[in-house]
């Protein structure tokens, strides 16, 4: 479904991504997982052209992107920015509209779907409709964000750190949300995320970014029992030492004779299968 | 009052006319230059750092350097009067860009980059990011521009009055000059209340965009239509002086046959002027020709009006012209100087001189009477002891005249301060005590009237100003209007001028009662209309 074959971009003398290479196969869920300035989200924006390759190819459905105008590639592609990427002035009704407006849907089509898109991320179409995005909780925000990039039926979805601004109970809930949706709707879904947990608990494979490379692509499982190199290896060795450590302080309230034990695996497999 | 007011509706909607139009350039201007410089913020710095420069030329100096600006493209063809509607309407325009500008830029610079970035990645072209989503987000902050440059356009238009272009502030001009300060305040009044009535207008507009959907669009249609019905309203009745008509050369050809019916009087800034407009005014009435006076005007303006043909007629005086245009500074008698000005005008400027009306407006210093008999005084020559400890209280220019460098050269004069004074406070000035010494004007009845001493002047450094009577070549030739002015030649005595001035200066008599006063004394005989 997505192709990336030896992409690059480079600003200046600076390589924000090298030689990349990613295969996502449709219906899969991939997590690029990376450091602040490893280059995740600029390899991600080359996907729907926010920014353009200095070399190597990129394929959607196969086919070039470059031989598609950006402006109708997007629409064809949704994405989720941090915090929702609202537009202040629009009621939520005209936020999660925008793009079937945009592609010339009729109005009573348009209606239809975001009453359908509100429900579909939990929030009652006629209670939500016409409010404004100030009026929302960052969650619900983060919700109509997902219900606008999925608004004109697109097959693919990009998520730039969707989660990394809410609260890790809203967090866990909308991630549980995004996985059903992604697998209820046959999706293709890339997403963005430094939180090692987070990639380690949804994706179907996870892509390691380092300074700008592509380091490993695998399964969790394949990541933390054969790390391709130390760095990988590091950040992997970083989650489960995190996750040990969770263990041992909620085990030693409860108890003391369970601290230590069972190393963090990668959640439950059946999550994992699309 | 009511007399007072009847002049308020032309000038109120000449005044709306040019604030309106000069904003609609502004915007026009400032909004698309404001929605490239936002992408580009390595140019916008410069650019909105230029428009700054502009707006820290006081506004009287920027409207009246627009005159010499356009006069000099007209030299080369452009087809813009450098005189009244234009040099006003350019400088206006010119000084409500940086606000427009400047909040344009932040608005648009200040919006969210990743809301921005939400918008182009759903899929919309950059025309549609910006009218969907940045220019409405940094609406409130661009409106914010608006009403700022509204309220100083308003303002400023009131300087508009010097350079020929009818607006509130020929109220506050003729106002201040004639101390009639009931006219002065229903200019200020009605200037501040289309400022504040506009700025309500916007402000309304600008919470519509914050507000519902449907009042986004309607409101500012509303106020849009409003506006635009304002300014077609006042549109016909606004004067363009010398826009539509012919230039010069071209008209004076064509007054060899057809009889002028329309005169375009000239005043500047102060009583005398005034009176004399009025003057003319009544004389080309009573031979059947119309005319319209254009006051307060600036001391050059006014002239080169006269040269282009922009203004046909009005007095000016032989010193001022000598010393300003002819660069005279040598002492040289009166008759000279007349003469050398008369042929310079009738061979450089092909401006007629009708000769003088019988009277010096010259400059003069003079001195409470306390002042001059404590210290002595009776002539410059005596002043230069006693000047080091006196103030010198003058108007905008006389410190910078000729003139007043002739007099320091030849007295060797050097006051211990020395102040400047709209031409109106002066007298005020020197009788309430603040100034010792003043530069008066020979023809002005304050001088008697306040109990002023005269000094004289033995070395003639002051040049005479007699008070010459000035045509244009379009009408220069025309039988009905030398009917009507000629006899004005020597006719008029200095003190007849001087209890004519007195009358508006002192009691508050219209310059239209002073004229017709004057005309009842001086028995000029009557034209066949």
């Amino acid at each position: 479904m997505i192709e990336l074959e030896g992409v690059s971009r480079r600003y200046g003398d600076a390589w924000a991504v090298r030689g990349a290479s990613l295969t996502v196969a449709a219906g899969e869920l991939v997590a690029v997982l990376g450091e602040s300035g490893s280059g995740k989200t600029t390899l991600v924006k080359m996907i729907n052209r926010l920014v353009e390759p200095t070399g190597g190819t990129v394929r959607v459905d196969g086919r070039d992107v470059r031989d598609q105008d950006a402006v109708a590639l997007r629409r064809t592609i949704g994405y989720v920015i941090q915090s929702g990427g609202l537009l202040p002035h629009l009621t939520l009704g005209d936020n999660v509209a925008i793009v079937p407006r945009l592609v010339g849907w009729s109005a009573a089509d348009i209606a239809a779907r975001v009453d359908e898109l509100l429900a579909l991320v939990g929030l009652p179409p006629a209670q939500y409709r016409d409010r404004f995005p100030d009026q929302l909780s960052g969650g619900q925000r983060q919700r109509v964000g997902v219900a606008r990039a999925l608004a004109a039926r697109p097959k693919i979805l990009l998520l730039d750190e969707p989660f990394g601004a809410l609260d890790a109970i809203t967090r866990v809930a909308l991630q549980r949300e995004v996985r059903r949706i992604h697998g209820e709707l046959g999706l293709t879904t890339v997403m963005i995320t430094h939180d090692f947990v987070e990639a380690l608990t949804m994706a179907d494979r996870i892509a390691v970014m380092w300074k700008g490379e592509l380091r490993q692509v695998g399964t969790p499982r394949e990541l933390m029992t054969a790390p391709a190199d130390a760095d990988v290896a590091a950040l992997m060795e970083m989650a489960r030492t995190q996750g040990e450590q969770l263990l041992a302080h909620a085990g030693a309230r409860r108890d003391p004779q369970l601290s230590g034990s069972a190393a963090v695996g990668p959640g439950p497999s059946a999550k994992r299968e699309p | 009052m009511t007399e007072l007011l009847a002049g308020l509706p032309p000038l109120l909607a000449s005044h709306l006319a040019i604030s309106l139009l000069a904003l609609a350039i502004a915007c026009a201007v400032s909004l698309p230059l404001a929605v490239v410089l936002a992408a580009r913020p390595r140019l916008a710095g410069p650019v909105v750092a230029a428009a700054g420069v502009i707006q820290t030329v006081p506004g009287l100096a920027l409207l009246a350097l627009m005159v010499p600006l356009l006069a000099q493209l007209r030299d080369w063809g452009a087809g813009v009067s450098p005189f009244g509607f234009a040099p006003a309407l350019i400088a206006l325009a010119l000084y409500a860009i940086l606000p427009i500008l400047r909040n344009a830029v932040t608005g648009l610079r200040g919006v969210d980059p990743a809301t921005v970035e939400a918008a182009r990645a759903m899929g919309m072209s950059p025309g549609q990011v910006l009218r969907g989503v940045q220019l409405p987000l940094a609406a409130p902050v661009i409106a914010a521009g608006i009403r700022t440059a509204t309220v100083w356009t308003v303002g400023a238009a009131t300087l508009a009055t010097p350079v020929g272009q009818a607006c509130l502030g020929n109220y506050i001009f003729a106002g201040l000059q004639t101390r009639n300060w009931s006219m002065l305040l229903v200019g200020v009044a009605a200037s501040a209340a289309l400022a504040v009535a506009l700025d309500l207008l916007l402000a309304w507009t600008e919470r519509a965009l914050a507000g519902r959907p449907r009042d986004r669009v309607v409101r500012p249609l509303a106020a849009l239509v409003v506006l635009v019905v304002g300014v077609i309203v006042v549109l016909p009745r606004v004067t363009v002086p010398g826009g539509a008509a012919a230039p010069a050369p071209s008209v004076a050809t064509a007054a060899a046959t057809a009889r002028i019916t329309s005169v375009r009087i000239g005043a500047k800034t102060f009583t005398e002027q005034y009176v004399l407009a009025e003057v003319l005014r009544a004389r080309l009435a009573q031979a059947g020709v119309g005319a319209d006076v254009t006051s307060s005007l600036g001391s050059t303006v006014i002239f080169d009006a006269l040269a282009h043909g922009d203004v046909d007629v009005y007095v000016d005086y032989s010193g001022t012209l000598w010393t300003t245009q002819l660069h005279g500074a040598e002492a040289t008698p009166r008759w000279a100087v007349l003469a050398q000005t008369e042929g310079w005008l009738a061979r450089e400027k092909g401006v007629r001189s009708l000769g003088s009306l019988g009277f010096e407006n010259a400059y003069a210093i003079a001195v409470r009477r306390e002042t001059a008999t404590k210290l002595h005084l009776a002539s410059l020559a005596d002043l230069a002891a006693a000047a080091p400890k006196l103030a010198l209280g003058t108007d905008y220019e006389f410190q910078s005249r000729r003139e007043w460098a002739a007099v320091r050269a030849a007295y060797g004069i050097q006051f211990g301060r020395a102040a400047t004074f709209d031409p109106a406070l002066v007298y005020d000035a020197v009788s309430r005590g603040d100034v010792d010494a003043i530069a008066a004007f020979s023809s002005d009845g304050r001088i008697a009237a306040d109990d002023l001493v005269v000094l004289a002047d033995p070395a003639g450094a002051l040049p005479p100003y007699d008070a010459m009577l000035l045509l244009g070549s379009r009408i220069a030739t025309d039988a009905h209007v030398l009917c009507a002015l000629a006899p004005l030649h020597g006719a008029i005595a200095v003190d007849l001028m001087q209890r004519a001035n007195l009358m508006v200066d002192q009691d508050h008599a219209t310059p239209v009662a002073a004229a017709a006063w004057l005309l009842a004394q001086i028995h000029a005989p009557a034209c066949p209309p």
